[in-house]
Parts: C-alpha cells; structure tokens; sequence
C-alpha cells in the first residue's frame, strides 16, 4: 500500500495539501498518483501571481505513460511554485510529499479546507479505486 | 487473471510491477522505467519475452511454403542460423504480422527448416493464416513451442555478461555468432538479435531453465527491465510496434517496411504481392516518418499531425526519449510531407521536426 502521512490533508483528484500557516497551503501529487503515473518527465506549473478557483486546471504532469491534469485544490492565488521540478521532474517520484511538492496557495477562502479528505477518507478511496 | 511465463514468480521476486500484455501478466517495470531504459543504454538489461509465439516450419515444402507466405524471401538466407525480418501480408498487401525468420540447417540441405518468431498479441490470427495457406503443399509441418522461455539480454555489456553465464561451450558459440544470427548449443538456441537498438543476445530455452538461468544473469549483473523500457527502447531505434505503426490495412510500403519486400526474383508470387504492385504503380499515399520535438511536451500515439499545405497524419508511436531528453515519435502522414510539421497537443500547435524514423543507435544519437 502506497504512503499516506496522517498529517496531510487529500482530495479525489490524488492531491496532497499541507497547511503550512498564514493561510498558505502546499500541493502535490500523493504517492499512490505518482505510482500510478510511472516515471515523471514533464510538470508545467502555473505562474506565479495566478489566480485560481478550487477545481481549476492549474498544469499538467507528464510521465512516460500518460498526460495528467493538475488541478488547483482550493482557491486562491498561487505564491509560489517548486522550481526545481524543471529539472528534476523524478523528485516527484522520489520525494512526492517532500522535494517533489508542486506549488503554494495563498486560499482566498480558509473555510475550503473543511472539505478536503482526511488520510483515512483518502486511504478509503484509493482503496475504492484498487 | 492472464498467462504467466515460467518467470512470473521470478519477476514478483523482483519487485516487478505486473500489467496485462496480450493476455499476459507481464512486468512493465521493476521500479522505474527511465532507469531500465538508461540501463539498457549504458550496461545492460534483460527482458522476459517468453510470451512471443515461436512456430517451427518443417518439411521438404517449407522453404517454398515460407517464399510465399512472406513478403521478404528466406533464399537470402545464405548461411545457417541466418535471421530474416518479415511482413506477413494479407491479399491487400496489409500486414498481418511482422516476423522473424530464422533458417535452422545449413543452406539447401536435405530436411532444411526454419523457425519463426511472431507477436504474442496476434498469435491466434497468425497460426491460423499460416495453416490456412499451407494448403497446395505437399509436405510443410507447423509446429508451434509453447514450451520454450525467451530472455532477450540487451546493452553493450549484454553479450560480455551473458557469456560469462551461459557456461564455456555456449559462450563459444556466442562467439561465433554473427549479427543477426541464431545457433543451437546443448538444447538453447542463442541469437544476437533484439528489439532496442543495442547488440545483444536473445535466448529461448526450455521453460524448466528459465528462473535459474534469469537469477544467474541478475547475479552477474544484468538488471531485470520492463516492457515499458522495451517500449521506449524500441521507438527510440525507429523499430516499428505491431498494431501501433502498422496493421492490417496499412501497407508495408506506408509503414517503412519497403526495405523488407523482395520484389526480386519478379516471378516470386508471394501473397499480397499483387495488391503492392498495383500499390507501387498508384503511388503510396502515405508514409511513416520519425517526429522529434525538443521543446518541453510529451507526443503520444494518436496526436493529431498538421503538415501545412499538405494535409494530416497521426503519431502512432511516441513517448519521451529518455535517452534524448526530449520526445520523439512516430507518425503516419502525406507522401509529400517534408522537413516541417506540427503535433496539435492537448488543444496547442506544436512545431516538430520530421526525419527518417531512427533516433538511437547504440547509445547514440543518430540524427543532427
């Protein structure tokens, strides 16, 4: 079974949000999305300074498989994106919850985070899926 | 639940991922694709390939059996344990299948006979042409060998490993072997051929020898790899993918398979020979090409190709390339195209270069 922090909070579209304070939250893809996907080549990132809606498409992930969406969990403007995965897109694979977060969102809107999974929501559904 | 080759406990041992394949459960990787693939490039990996369908063709007809069911023509194979690589077309002059072919004598000897290698997905649709159409010769034998395991070993170190392997008289043999060519040593039949563009080896062997022999090879070195980095291996050398590149209704002559039609001697009848003659003399209207695109992106089968003034084709290979950094393809497009064209991805015209399909050779680079 794939590796789902506790702390970590999740949405159905295999995204991880971490609330990081100051009403900034991290994304990136779960582990479970990451196996799935297979080897990472491509992350388009949005710009930073975008304003997004919860459920937007805010990039793409391209693995050796198969073109995925990204989408934008919550709303709010995006602070900050994860550089690095330009040229390192395999810390995605590698490092899903860590080295390979995608970008930060300043929420527009705290209360949106009462409807994001738990581990244990998100862990049922992965297993839904299997 | 699918087939599994006398490998498949090995291959869980292993941390193999298992899909289905044709009907089999088979690795698509031990861990990381891109890893398996750079492995093959740099060192050396080996891949399960026991599902394919190898078909023995035997009698005192079976060189004039195989003169017509295929449109390349065994009298090219001079010397024993020589390979041919084949269409097997239909009436249309589409392609049933593509082959290998292997002469398993010495050349004109009396009881001459020749093993086939096809494709595991069209297997069912292969044996019964190949059946269908020994009719009007007296004496052909079809004998199919489930019963052997094949490993192909790959990469510049492949045969270096493999010899020290196989044990002293098989590494003899490997020796000897000539590009292209498969020899039989103590109930093993080892041939340099493969599938990804580097020299290396391809083993069948019987079933019962098979895990001892792949744990062997592990043991000295030799990663196991997926089918995933068969994949990218193979588009990345330009070697066509039965039922992506061609089928059926495409013609040899539109899948850059030209190269592999003996149109000489002209009183050779061959089955589809007919429908390419008349192919040739209206001119093919469709040619497959490698596309090579160095901005970011990935090009898939089944992206839309725009060649401005001409007209459309479609990728029907593509992937990243992990040994170029970038994606690179296969299309079908116009018999006119030329050096230009554009990929529509996920909505977006992208300009992409258009070159002969081949792109890795030996670890290296092949075009500018």
């Amino acid at each position: 079974m794939s590796n789902i922090p506790s702390e970590l909070k999740y949405v159905a579209s295999h995204e991880w949000i971490r609330v990081e304070g100051d009403g900034i939250v991290t994304i990136g893809v779960t582990d479970h999305a990451q196996d799935l996907l297979g080897d990472v080549v491509f992350v388009e990132l949005p710009e930073v300074g975008a304003e997004l809606a919860g459920g937007d498409e805010a990039g793409v992930v391209e693995s050796v498989k198969a073109a995925s969406d990204v989408y934008a969990p919550l709303s709010g403007e995006i602070v900050a994106i994860n550089e690095e995965l330009e040229d390192s897109p395999e810390l995605v694979n590698s490092d899903p919850y860590g080295d390979g977060w995608f970008f930060k969102i300043k929420l527009s809107d705290t209360e949106e985070l009462n409807d994001l999974l738990d581990a244990e929501g998100y862990t049922g559904l992965c297993e839904s899926e299997a | 639940m699918g087939s599994k080759t006398a490998l498949y406990a090995k291959h869980q041992e292993m941390g193999a991922k298992i899909v289905d394949f044709g009907g089999w459960d088979m690795p698509i990787h031990y861990g990381s694709q891109v890893d398996e693939h750079h492995q093959v490039r740099t060192a050396s990996g080996m891949f399960d390939v026991s599902h394919m369908t190898v078909v023995d063709v035997t009698g005192t007809d079976a060189k004039e059996y195989l003169r017509y069911l295929l449109a390349n023509d065994v009298v090219k194979l001079q010397e024993k344990g020589k390979a041919l690589y084949s269409g097997m077309l239909n009436d249309n002059g589409g392609v049933i299948d593509d082959l290998i072919v292997y002469l398993m004598t010495e050349p004109g000897v009396s009881g001459e006979w020749f093993r086939i290698v096809v494709n595991c997905a069209t297997r069912e649709k292969d044996l019964r042409w190949m059946a269908d159409h020994t009719v009007g010769f007296d004496d052909v034998a079809l004998t199919e060998q489930p019963d052997l395991a094949m490993i192909a070993i790959q990469g510049p170190k492949a045969i270096e490993l493999s010899k020290q392997t196989v044990g002293e008289s098989r590494a003899k043999l490997i020796d000897q072997l000539s590009v292209f060519q498969g020899l039989e040593s103590e109930g093993w039949f080892i041939a340099r051929t493969g599938y990804t563009g580097e020299d290396g080896l391809e083993i069948m062997l019987p079933e019962d020898e098979a895990a001892k022999f792949w744990q062997a090879l592990s043991d000295n070195g030799v990663k196991p790899c997926g089918l995933g980095a068969r994949d990218t291996l193979r588009l990345e050398a330009g070697m066509n993918l039965y039922g992506s590149d061609m089928d059926e209704t495409i013609s040899p002559l539109a899948a850059n398979m030209g190269w592999t039609i003996a149109w000489e001697p002209e009183n050779r009848k061959f089955i589809g020979r007919e429908a390419l003659e008349a192919q040739k003399e209206s001119g093919v209207t469709d040619k497959l090409v490698g596309l090579v695109m160095e901005s970011r992106g990935v090009l898939r089968a089944h992206q839309k190709v725009i060649v401005d003034g001409v007209g459309e084709g479609e990728i029907t290979s593509g992937s990243f390339s992990p040994t170029l950094g970038f994606s690179v393809a296969m299309a079908r497009v116009p018999a006119a195209t030329g050096e230009q064209a554009d990929v529509e991805i996920r909505g977006k015209r992208v300009p992409v270069r258009v070159l002969r399909p081949s792109f890795v050779r030996n670890g290296k680079k092949v075009f500018d």
